[in-house]
């Protein structure tokens, strides 16, 4: 039994989502290999034999990895897949653009976002916006998952695998990346960030969205928002929480002017500490949180800025 | 260019489901049942594309028991030209949904397949990709932006950076993303022109796809339950409790 984990780059750093898809690889049990596809993305190998649990860090690169085609990758994941009973991914967007193809290919079914691991062909996976929680068994030959990151540790890196190269497989050329618009943030990533402040649809702009961003900055956060405050336009796409956004698990998850939609609270619930602060309260957030405060965001929150 | 908009049916996006007590499933009787929202945003996107003349027509296609017909005519009311319906009581996984689908796309021949990125039941996304895989055309997921010009169809995804645009040839599967759009709620002489609309059921046997399932649900359970919480009064109070009550400031 061996175990191959996708790992997740921008050629230059390792994403860290790979570290816990690492832990869940390492649950299953036996060899854990990585895969760095890139170009020129040494770097990112040295990285990922660092990885303590892995014994080998398999490395191609070709000019076309270097945007993370999924098309070309899962040809080239397929190229190899025959030597592992599980192939792993992190469910971060380009992990669930790709893990599909590989197990389409190899006419596998895919087990998605998995948070547990009860034995080599049994996982748990939450369903209906994580309202409930699916034991599922597989018995496919190759197992084919994508791990949520919020489920499992990061996997320490303190290991010294071997790196072997190998062969690209053929590109295809059927996808170009024209360009990417991507949020730059002095922020911690709000995917891994230990403190996340968010605003919803009651901040009301993408102006008075400077008040969550002085919270967020006096207290070392990542800033999210909930679906209607992007919709809205107040913050980028990429800050959403939620069933269809990002998935978050830090120790301090501060939710502002956010109703607690079920989509929402997908996204944060399993934080370790809640607080809600909302002017209504009746809002379904407040079963959630761990601390409420029924308060006018635009009095409490600067409060609590200067009083940090 | 005929456009193919897979569909599904699932429990409406507002209504609290309930894990039935015995760990069988989620109890689906009697609960208000709708299109997928990002089959809604798929569709609404096609239809765009019909009124740009850029698409000829615009079918709809769902597998499923023929319960389903319901939410399939409301997607007919929406604007889809013709739907088909592809039969089975069978709990399919997306593995067979996307291979019934490639069926489909070969009778049909469409230059587009426009998916939902994720059904809100059984959150896999998977089977827009899945479908790509198989009819080996590319893929552009998770799409907010979609401008097709024939040879230089533009995507623009939401990515876990910020956003990405991608080109890709056609024929292609493309899946929604919430910004894509904001669907149309059809009109009164559209719900009725929608009821004479072509439905054409199509037996799943046709389709020589082997339904048999790769995976079981052995159990559902609840998720677990957090603590109960308590209202704090001030700002004061509430930094006091953060920092010495939970030590998480
Ligand atoms: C298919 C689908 C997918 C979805 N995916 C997601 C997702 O991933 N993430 C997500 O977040 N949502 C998602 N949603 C949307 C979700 O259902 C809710 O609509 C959304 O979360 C509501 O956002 P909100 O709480 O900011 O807005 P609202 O529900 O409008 O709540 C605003 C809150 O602000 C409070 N407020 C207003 N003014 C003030 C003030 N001055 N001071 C204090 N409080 C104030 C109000 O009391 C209210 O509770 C999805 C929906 C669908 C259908
Ligand atoms: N039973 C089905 N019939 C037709 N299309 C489906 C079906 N199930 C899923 N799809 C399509 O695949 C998308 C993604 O679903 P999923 O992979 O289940 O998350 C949906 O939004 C639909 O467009």
């Amino acid at each position: 039994m061996s175990t191959l984990v996708i790992a997740q780059h921008d050629n230059a750093d390792l994403n860290i989502a790979t570290l816990n898809s690492v832990t869940a690889a390492t649950e299953i049990g036996g060899d854990v290999h990585v895969l760095v596809a890139g170009s020129g993305a040494d770097g990112v190998a040295e990285q990922a034999s660092k990885i303590s649990g892995v014994s080998k860090v398999l490395h191609a690169d070709a000019d076309h990895y270097k945007d993370a085609v999924s098309v070309e990758l899962s040809d080239l994941i397929l190229s190899i897949a025959g030597d592992y009973s599980h192939i792993v991914v992190a469910s971060t967007t380009s992990g669930k653009d790709l893990m599909p193809r590989v197990a389409a290919l190899l006419d596998v079914a895919q087990i998605s976002d998995i948070i547990a691991v009860d034995s080599a062909n049994t996982f748990k996976r939450p369903i209906y916006a994580g309202n409930a929680i699916a034991t599922v068994q597989s018995s496919d030959t190759t197992k084919v998952l994508t791990v949520r990151p919020t489920g499992f540790d990061a996997a320490a890196t303190e290991g010294t695998a071997e790196i072997a190269k190998i062969d690209a497989a053929d590109a295809r050329g059927t996808t170009s990346v024209v360009g990417r618009e991507l949020t730059v943030s002095e922020r911690p990533e709000l995917a891994s960030a230990e403190i996340v402040v968010s605003g919803g649809r009651g901040v009301g702009s993408a102006e008075n969205f400077k008040i969550i961003e002085s919270l967020a900055d006096k207290l070392g956060a990542a800033v999210g928002a909930s679906r209607a405050a992007v919709d809205a336009g107040y913050v980028p796409n990429d800050y959403q929480v939620g069933q269809t956004g990002k998935v978050v698990a830090p120790a301090l998850y501060v939710a502002v002017g956010i109703s607690g939609a079920i989509q929402h609270l997908a996204g944060m619930k399993d934080s370790k500490v809640i607080v809600a602060i909302n002017k209504d309260e009746e809002a379904p957030i407040f079963q959630v949180a761990d601390y409420g405060l029924v308060a006018d965001l635009f009095e409490a929150v600067p409060e609590m800025v200067s009083s940090l | 260019m005929k456009v193919l908009v897979p569909v599904k049916r699932v429990v409406d996006a507002y209504v609290s489901i309930r894990v039935k007590s015995d760990g069988s499933g989620v109890d689906t009787d009697n609960v208000k049942m709708s299109l997928n929202p990002f089959c809604e945003i798929a569709l609404e996107e096609a239809m765009r594309l019909k009124e740009a003349g850029t698409a000829s027509e615009v079918i709809l296609v769902s597998v499923g028991s023929p319960e389903i017909e319901t939410v399939m005519r409301s997607g007919l009311a929406m604007g889809a030209d013709r739907a088909i319906r592809v039969d089975t009581t069978n709990d399919l996984e997306p593995l067979a949904i996307a291979k019934i689908l490639k069926y489909v796309v070969e009778q049909e021949e469409p230059g587009l397949v426009i998916t939902g990125k994720q059904s809100i039941d059984g959150d896999n996304n998977q089977t827009g990709q899945m479908l790509s895989a198989l009819l080996g055309w590319p893929q552009a997921t998770f799409a907010s932006e979609l401008k097709v010009d024939g040879d230089n169809t533009q995507v623009t995804r939401e990515i876990d950076g910020g956003l990405e645009t991608i080109a890709v040839a056609l024929p292609a599967v493309i899946t929604t993303d919430l910004r894509l759009n904001e669907p149309r709620y059809p009109t009164l002489p559209n719900i009725m022109k929608a009821k004479k609309k072509p439905l054409d059921v199509i037996a799943v046997g046709d389709t020589g796809v082997d339904p048999t399932r790769r995976t079981t649900i052995t159990n559902v359970s609840p998720p677990p339950e957090r603590a109960a919480g308590i209202m704090v009064g001030s700002v004061a109070e509430l930094i006091d409790k953060l920092k010495n009550e939970a030590k998480v400031i």
